[in-house]
Parts: C-alpha cells; sequence; structure tokens
C-alpha cells in the first residue's frame, strides 16, 4: 500500500465506525426527536454532515475544481450532486414537519463510494504489480572489469567492448560473447521453459537468462537499450499502447454514457415532476441515476484484463505486442504455415537408406563423395555416418546432377536420377518423397538414401488443435508439389501451395487476407518472411530470442521455438476475450436494472451505490480471474 | 519523435480514455496513447514543436485530473 492509500484506508475507517456509531444511536433512538418542534432535524444533520465531511472533502474539492476545468460530467461532481440532493431532500422533509430521512442515505452513499474507490485503487495497483513482476527480468546491476578491477554499475552504463563478469546466480545484463570460462545458462525468464544450455568461449549469451553453474567472462557486443532485454520489456510494456477494438468501444461507449444518464435524470425530474406535482419523490428517484452514471466498472475491467492476458502471456514466453493483436487473434479463422523451419525443422535428415543390410557401405560411400560441401543434403549425410572413411578421392561435381568421386579405377557416383541415366547404371527408381540420393560404384547401383525435412513432434499436435477448431489451415512452401504433398498429408492439412517463390508467398497471403472475413494469422521463422509477417493481420515468428528481424516485424513473438505456444496463445487470448465480453455484459447489464429500478421507484440509493461500487469489484476480480487460473494452470 | 512518461497519481480508468482524447486532439500530435495499467503516456509529435505539444499536453492532463502529473 502507498501512502496516500494508508491515508485514505484511515479515514475511510475513521468515517465508517462514527457512521455506525450514529446510525445505531439514530435507529434506536430517533435522533430528531432529541429537540422538540421544526428545528429537531439540526442534530441527526450536523452529526451526519461532519462524517460526509470526513469521507468527503476531496471529493468536494475535486469536484469544484473540475467544474472550474469545465469537467461537466465527472464522477466527483455527479456523486457531489447526488449526495448534496439527497442531504437538500431530507432538510426539506425536516423544515416542513416530515418524518426525517436521508441524512444517512446521503452519507453512505459517500462513503461507500469511498470504499469502492478504495478496493479498486488497492486491487488494480496489487495487480500491476503482480503483472509487472511476472514480466521482471530487467537486470540490476553488472560487475564490469576496469583496470583489473571488478566495479558494479548500472547495466545502462556499460559501454561497448567492455568486459564484465557474470557469477552463479546472476543475471547476464548485457548480450555479449563469452571470453573465459564456460557454464550453463538459464532462458526460463524469456522463454518460459527451463532449459539449461551450457556455453562456452565465443558463445554468444544473451541479457535476461540466468547463468546456472560458473562464472563466466563476457565482452559486451550491445548496449544496453539495445539488448535483448530491454526490447522484450519495451515490447510488453508497450502493448497497452496498442489498443484493441472492445477497449475502443468502452471508452467510446462511457463517453455518451455519463451525459446520457444525467439527462435521463433531469427527464425524470422534470416530466413527471411537472405531472404529478410530487417533486420530491421524482428528484429522489433521479438521484440513484447520478450514482450509477460513472461508468468506471467497464473503463477499467477491460484494460486489466487485456493487461493480464498479455502478462499471464508473457510468462509463458508469448510476447504479445498489443491489445488488439490479442483480440484479433482469439478471433483468427484462418492461418497460414511457412513449412521450412515452422512446420518442420528445415534440417534435412536421413530418413530412410536401402537396401537396409547394405546400409553402412551406402552412407559410407556417399560420405567419401559429399563429405566437402556445404550443401544441407552432404551435411545430413556426414554427420549421419559416424565412421572413418578416406578421404583422398577427387570429386567432381556435376552441377544439378551429383558428385563423382574417382581414386584410380574405383569411380563413386552419388546423386540423382539423372547423374544414373548420364552414367547407364540400371538403378531401383525410388517413390518416397524428399530428396533421392542415389549411389552407385564401378557402374553398379549400391543403394538410394532418401533425405527430408523432418516434422516437427509439436505440429501434429499444433494443426489437429486448429483443425478441432474449425480453423482454415494453410501451408505454403517452395519445395516441390510431391514433398508438399507428403507433409500436409502426414499433418493432415486440406489446403496447401507448392513452388512457391518468396514473392508468390507474398501475393498468395495478400489474396487470403482480402478474401477472409476473419482475422489471417501467418506463421512464419521471421527469417526471410519478414515482409508476411508484416502484411498479415497477426503475424507470428518463433523463436525469437536473439533474432530483432523477426521480433520487429512480427505481432506476436515465440520466444521459445515451440508450436505449443501458439494453442497456449490460442487460449490465453480466447479466456481473456471471455473475460471482457462477460465483464462489458454484467456491467452494462447490472447498470441498466439498476437505473429501471430506481425509476420505478422499487430500489433506493442504498441499492445504487452498492450496485455500482460492487459491479466495479467484481469486474475487477473477474479480470483477475485469467491471471490466477493461468498461473494455478502452469504449476500443475 | 515518439516519448514514454510516466502519469504519477493516475487514478481513473475513464480519466486516463478522456486524457487520451484531449491529447489526440492537441494540434501537432501524431499518435497519443494513454494507458491505465502501466500508467504510462506514449506521446508522439514532430520533433520541431515537441516541447509545445508536451506542455499543451500536461495542461489538459490536469485539467482532467488535476492531481495527475507528466514525469
Amino acid at each position: 500500500m502507498t501512502k496516500k492509500q494508508k491515508r485514505n484506508l484511515r479515514r475511510i475507517l475513521i468515517a465508517l465506525a462514527l457512521f455506525i456509531v450514529v446510525f445505531i444511536i439514530d435507529k434506536v433512538f430517533n435522533l430528531a426527536s432529541l429537540i422538540n418542534g421544526n428545528l429537531g432535524w439540526l442534530l441527526p444533520f450536523f452529526l451526519y454532515l461532519t462524517i460526509y465531511i470526513i469521507i468527503g472533502y476531496d471529493v468536494i474539492i475535486k469536484a469544484i475544481k473540475n467544474i472550474k476545468n469545465g469537467q461537466l460530467f465527472d464522477e466527483c461532481f455527479l456523486m457531489l450532486v447526488a449526495t448534496v440532493g439527497a442531504f437538500s431532500l431530507a432538510i426539506y422533509r425536516g423544515i416542513n414537519g416530515l418524518e426525517i430521512e436521508g441524512f444517512d442515505e446521503a452519507c453512505a452513499v459517500l462513503l461507500f463510494y469511498q470504499i469502492g474507490e478504495f478496493f479498486q485503487g488497492y486491487a488494480v495497483s496489487k495487480s500491476r504489480k503482480s503483472i509487472s513482476s511476472l514480466m521482471d527480468i530487467r537486470p540490476d546491476y553488472a560487475n564490469v572489469i576496469e583496470n583489473g578491477e571488478v566495479r558494479t554499475v548500472d547495466p545502462e552504463s556499460v559501454k561497448l567492448d567492455d568486459i564484465i563478469v557474470i557469477n552463479p546466480g546472476e543475471k547476464v545484463p548485457l548480450d555479449g560473447i563469452i571470453i573465459k570460462g564456460e557454464t550453463s545458462l538459464d532462458t526460463k525468464s524469456l522463454t518460459g521453459e527451463s532449459k539449461p544450455s551450457n556455453v562456452k568461449v565465443n558463445d554468444i549469451v544473451i541479457s535476461g537468462t540466468i547463468n546456472l553453474t560458473s562464472t563466466i567472462e563476457v565482452k559486451v557486443t550491445k548496449e544496453f537499450y539495445n539488448s535483448t532485454v530491454s526490447k522484450v520489456l519495451e515490447l510488453v510494456e508497450n502493448a497497452s499502447s496498442k489498443k484493441a477494438k472492445t477497449e475502443k468501444f468502452i471508452t467510446k461507449f462511457a463517453k455518451y454514457y455519463t451525459p446520457i444518464v444525467v439527462i435521463l435524470a433531469l427527464f425524470l425530474v422534470l416530466v413527471p415532476g411537472f405531472i404529478t406535482g410530487a417533486w420530491d419523490t421524482w428528484i429522489y428517484r433521479s438521484l440513484s441515476f447520478l450514482v450509477v452514471s460513472c461508468p468506471c466498472a467497464l473503463v477499467i475491467s477491460i484494460p486489466l484484463s487485456f493487461f493480464s492476458g498479455i502478462g499471464v502471456a508473457s510468462k509463458r514466453g508469448i510476447l504479445i505486442k498489443g491489445s488488439n493483436y490479442l483480440e484479433q487473434f482469439s478471433n483468427a479463422g484462418t492461418f497460414v504455415f511457412d513449412k521450412t523451419g515452422t512446420l518442420t525443422k528445415g534440417n534435412f535428415v536421413i530418413t530412410k537408406v536401402y537396401p537396409e543390410d547394405r546400409k553402412e557401405e551406402i552412407l559410407k560411400l556417399a560420405a567419401i563423395a559429399e563429405h566437402d560441401l556445404s550443401h544441407p543434403i552432404a551435411k545430413s549425410i556426414c554427420s549421419e555416418y559416424t565412421g572413418k572413411f578416406p578421404k583422398d578421392y577427387v570429386m567432381t561435381d556435376l552441377q544439378g546432377l551429383g558428385i563423382v568421386a574417382k581414386k584410380d579405377k574405383d569411380v563413386i557416383c552419388c546423386g540423382n536420377e539423372k547423374l544414373m541415366k548420364k552414367y547407364h547404371i540400371d538403378f531401383k527408381k525410388a517413390n518416397e518423397n524428399g530428396t533421392v540420393v542415389y549411389v552407385a560404384r564401378n557402374g553398379e547401383y549400391v543403394g538410394t538414401i532418401i533425405i527430408s525435412d523432418e516434422i516437427k513432434e509439436e505440429s501434429y499436435n499444433l494443426i489437429n488443435y486448429l483443425n478441432g477448431v474449425n480453423t482454415n489451415v494453410i501451408m505454403l512452401t517452395g519445395d516441390n508439389e510431391s514433398t508438399a504433398k507428403s507433409v500436409a498429408e502426414e499433418l493432415k492439412i486440406k489446403n496447401y501451395r507448392s513452388s512457391l517463390l518468396p514473392q508468390d508467398k507474398y501475393e498468395y497471403l495478400t489474396n487470403t487476407i482480402k478474401n477472409s472475413k476473419n482475422p489471417v494469422c501467418f506463421v512464419g521463422d521471421g527469417i526471410n518472411d519478414a515482409p508476411s509477417l508484416m502484411i498479415s493481420d497477426v503475424g507470428i515468428s518463433m523463436g525469437g530470442i536473439g533474432s530483432d528481424a523477426a521480433i520487429e516485424a512480427s505481432d506476436i513473438v515465440l520466444m521459445k521455438d515451440n508450436l505449443n505456444s501458439i494453442v497456449e496463445a490460442k487460449k490465453i487470448s480466447q479466456k481473456t476475450m471471455r473475460i471482457v465480453k462477460g465483464n462489458i455484459i454484467f456491467a452494462i447489464g447490472v447498470k441498466v436494472i439498476i437505473l429501471v429500478l430506481s425509476a420505478l421507484g422499487i430500489t433506493n440509493m442504498w441499492v445504487a451505490v452498492f450496485g455500482d461500487v460492487g459491479v466495479t469489484l467484481l469486474a475487477i476480480l473477474n479480470s483477475l480471474r485469467l491471471f490466477n487460473a493461468m498461473k494455478f494452470q502452469s504449476k500443475r | 519523435m515518439r516519448k514514454v512518461f510516466k502519469l504519477e497519481d493516475l487514478d481513473c480508468a475513464n480519466c486516463a480514455a478522456k486524457m487520451e482524447d484531449a491529447i489526440k486532439k492537441i494540434e501537432g500530435v501524431t499518435f497519443a496513447s494513454v494507458s491505465f495499467m502501466t500508467q504510462k503516456l506514449v506521446l508522439e509529435a514532430d520533433d520541431a514543436i515537441f516541447d509545445e505539444v508536451l506542455a499543451k499536453a500536461k495542461k489538459a492532463v490536469s485539467k482532467i485530473e488535476p492531481d495527475c502529473t507528466i514525469r
């Protein structure tokens, strides 16, 4: 609690205690009857007025200030009008010798209004704190080595090429390269997933990770404002400045709501007042209108819900750049995926070698031919074959066909169909999808290697989930038709487009967006699909750690390279939107009901103020439910 | 130029919305956003008139919520 909050709480408690005492005495002994005659109302009036001033002096001051500034529909002013109105009515009754009532009510309205304000402020600042602590990855200090001495400084003051020391248990304060020592780093604070990675000299370290095992010395390669941790923090902190449609709708609604209710209140006094002449009844009813005229419940709970949603997501390594993206993502009906590197690992591994009994030999021959190349296919062969092989062959690279390796009379051919035909080798044609490499020795076919891009394990789960919630899933790839088809079938993706150049993908996406009623998401690895990420309604990039370009171009960044984050993000976004909509309906509904009931004279100001304050608090608690539910889920 | 400011003692969500509205109406402002949750004002205006715009924004803020100050 801040000082201001503590002061307010004390004031509220004193006023509440006084109120209860006066209220009980009043009900038991009837204060108004203690002084005889027409001035009987003065005693309860002064007692309640004292409490009123104790609890409401700031509201009164604020209301006067705001009126000076032309803020006519300010909540303080309206509260003041409502309560002063109630006091006046009570005085009117007192002067006219009617039964005294209404002083307690006027006082209570303001008292409960203040109690509500207090809890609201408390709940908001509390949630603000707990959400920002979720995102607290800011390093507090850095240990810089200067002239052989270690000094602890503010990370912001560290310059490029400075050497910093990071001890076990400390946060890496700035991005850099290890120059001494090796250790294990935990990326949990960035990705939400505890996964230690081992690093040694010349490896890059990213700020925000935590050093687990031993001391390292790091040369700083990025200044603080440019470091990963700053980028991430900036992104999350600025997320609430990009407002969702719902949020804009509510602020607009609020803008008209208050004036409309106030005007209605005026009508309620004037029209039936003139007709029936029972002015006091109608003035009283209209005062209840003023009490519920504040739109705070809505206006406060909507940004709070979005903020909680974004906070919860960022804790899981999902950075959402704005409330608007969270909202759109929850409605997304089309998901467009880039194949290589997104749905598949993009790593080209050997999936099949046959005939099985000659596997060793086939791989060895292929390794002899391909070991000198940097092509991904050559790399996958060499990483698969771990045995020794002679390296004194002379290799010829026949572009588009394959490799021919020669040593004396020994000739190894390693390549595609065309190479086999060129050398008139009788081979068995493969039917498998992926890249096919035939291996032959001295004119005779030895075997076949099938290399394909591995599908990520989570892809199955993700596509299954998306198909299950009726989204349109589309896969785009530059690969040929047969490879694309096999991946699409394997993953049960109904729509795919193959043999696309990068500009084709972009064009296809543009058309999809144009023809889609729902928001379109594009999911890519962020490396060379920045234009697609930008143009889509929600651009999602994978494995955002350390890739500034991806963070820049996308709207949602998955810090861990795991597609399941998309499922998680979808669930968080939907839950957030459910809460947002629930709050809107609940708050507007209750207010309308109170308005109708007060117009009919069924309720009184007590109900109105409880309704108003209660709705606000319930809406806030409902928003926080998201935060708690998700926290609980992650523990399990 | 785009700058982020802290809004101190921003107590009411509706006021935040009102402030945003008022600041957006100031001449020279290209973007403005007041976040009640983070208590921040993002203000974007032309470099040449930025200080002038900021002064007007400060005035607008204190008009809506007298206790609230831009830092």
